[in-house]
């Protein structure tokens, strides 16, 4: 073996030849690109037409228009705190401490469904209630639930493609009709949900509405036991149906009478776990389990404090499904992961901007009292 | 007088090659969550408590780096080249360090759960501001970028050092 010619003191290999040394600047180079490709086709730079949580957050935005420091959806709302009371009825079935005797503290925001934070009150607008338990040992659980029994549809890319098809026609300020139908005709299930959405009485304000968390859960008991849940709040105001007013009503009035009926008296809803049976869709949010299962009334959620965007903690909170306590669980239903994925966008986008005077106003709030 | 030792101690071996697959799998999770809805849960269930794993692990490695210095660059670095291995190393310790805590102090700023285990979550260690969470956020993402370009700079050199200068440098910490 003969020395290279000019070789330093330290003992250096055999210089590479040209093509060698080509061929292996080539392998670093592939070995450093196929590096950098794994992580860009994990961060989805490959697969631009995939449909992820910042445009499904685009598509909030594009139907409604963006409003700084608003949620991309229920934007228009008011914040709520008080207690849930749990009866213990729901030891048995989940060993989330929440479910044990005793109260715990939580705060909420009634809101309407859609982005835009200024629309006016409307009784067949979506109505939304976002909720957040704080257990004593420290862990949350967060639900959002709304007064639609059922979803409209059972797949995140369905909702993306029917938010398209909802938006109003600027000239007719309604959907295209001929789009939902193009929809409705792609979605069969959607037509099924309709047709229960639009069956269940609407009831005259936030107060006497149901609120449906309308995703499937598991709920995980000390030995174990998993059981297939869904849960909605029962409210414990009479129902009274909402009548189509001849005059015209305020802006916020639905709003308004909320924060009245808080400042005579606590408002209650009793939390019902329903309890699926083997068969029962837990991957279908627009399907209801049949009427016959087993309804467990766990504890009662008392509210008794009614505060606006701008001073409630609850502003400032991602009502994300799937902030769980140890003993409750998600379940297949695909719009669960897609829920906390587009939420935790949202709330992303509207943390990092300058907040807007909301709705309703603290002063709107006082002036209830 | 002994001779010196050319390899990294089998414990700073094993912590270099755990930790390596372990970031590397964090920095893939990381940027697939945000891109993923159907995925979006389960691996933020992942990214959390190996975060916080790997801060904790971090701490044990430079205690261990402190206590086991490393074996001596080959003979072919020069000096400049040796500073600036050892100030990439120290990046990287650095950015071990930081991105998991500016993780938990973002996570914090927005009340969201870091969840290790069951019941098992850590303490929020800021105030809820969303100005402040929005700021980490952004800043928690730059970090990862720099800290994926910090590797691949880490691994083109070694790759650079084992094929075309070939020095040996990867027996120092070769498994």
């Amino acid at each position: 073996m003969s020395k290279v010619p000019g070789a330093s003191a330290v003992a250096m290999p055999l210089r590479l030849g040209k093509a060698n040394m080509l061929a292996r600047l080539a392998f670093i180079g592939v070995a450093l690109a196929v590096v950098a490709g794994t992580f860009a086709y994990f961060g989805g730079w490959l697969t631009p037409n995939d449909l992820t949580p910042a445009r499904f957050t685009d598509v909030f935005e594009y139907v409604d228009g963006v409003h700084p420091g608003f949620r991309r959806n229920h934007a228009k709302g008011v914040g709520v705190s008080g207690f849930f009371e749990s009866n213990g009825n729901g030891v048995r079935l989940s060993r989330a401490v929440v479910f044990r005797p005793g109260r715990v503290p939580v705060i909420g925001r009634f809101s309407f469904g859609g982005g835009q934070p200024y629309v006016a009150d409307r009784p067949d607008a979506v109505r939304g209630l976002g909720l957040q338990f704080s257990l004593p040992d420290g862990e949350l659980w967060r639900t959002a639930m709304v007064s639609l029994p059922v979803f409209p549809v059972r797949m995140p890319e369905a909702f993306y493609e029917l938010l398209i098809a909802s938006k109003p026609d600027p000239a007719t300020s309604k959907p295209d009709p001929a789009k939902m139908e193009a929809f409705l005709a792609r979605h069969p299930e959607t037509g099924k949900a309709l047709t229960v959405i639009k069956g269940q009485p609407v009831s005259s304000g936030f107060g006497n509405s149901t609120f449906h968390g309308l995703n499937a859960f598991r709920f995980i008991n000390s030995v174990g036991d998993s059981s297939p849940v869904r849960w909605l709040v029962v409210p414990m105001q009479p129902f009274e149906a909402a009548t189509a007013s001849s005059t015209p009503q305020d802006k916020n009035y639905l709003f308004d009478a909320l924060i009245a009926a808080i400042h005579r008296q606590p408002l209650q809803w009793r939390l019902v776990v329903i309890i699926g049976q083997p068969g029962d869709p837990t991957n279908d949010a627009s399907i209801a389990w049949p009427a016959e299962r087993q309804q467990v009334h766990v504890g009662t959620l008392i509210l008794d404090r009614v505060e606006s965007d701008e001073t409630s903690a609850a502003t400032d909170i991602n009502f994300d499904p799937l902030v769980l306590p140890a003993g409750i669980k998600p379940s297949d239903d695909p719009l669960l992961s897609a829920r906390s994925a587009v939420y935790a966008q949202s709330f992303r986008r509207r943390a990092g901007e300058t907040k807007q005077p909301s709705a309703i106003t603290s002063a709107d709030v006082r002036k209830g009292d | 007088m002994a001779t010196q030792r050319l390899q990294f101690t089998a414990f700073s071996r094993l912590l270099h090659w755990t930790m390596a697959a372990m970031i590397l799998t964090m920095l893939c999770i990381g940027v697939a969550m945000v891109a993923s809805l159907n995925n979006y849960h389960v691996l933020v269930s992942i990214h959390r408590p190996l975060g916080i794993t790997i801060l904790i692990l971090v701490v044990v490695r430079f205690v261990n780096r402190l206590l086991n210095p490393p074996p001596p660059f080959p003979a072919t670095m020069s000096h400049m080249e040796g500073l600036m291995a050892t100030a990439s190393e120290f990046t990287m310790y650095g950015l071990m360090v930081v991105l998991p805590l500016v993780g938990w102090g973002m996570l914090s700023a927005a009340r969201y759960p870091i969840v290790l285990f069951g019941s098992v979550h850590l303490p929020f260690i800021l105030p809820h501001d969303v100005m402040l969470y929005a700021l980490l956020r952004t800043t928690h993402t730059v970090l990862a970028y720099l800290f994926f370009l910090t590797f691949i700079a880490h691994f083109g050199a070694i790759l650079f050092h084992t094929l075309i200068v070939r020095d040996g440098i990867l027996k120092r910490m070769a498994p």
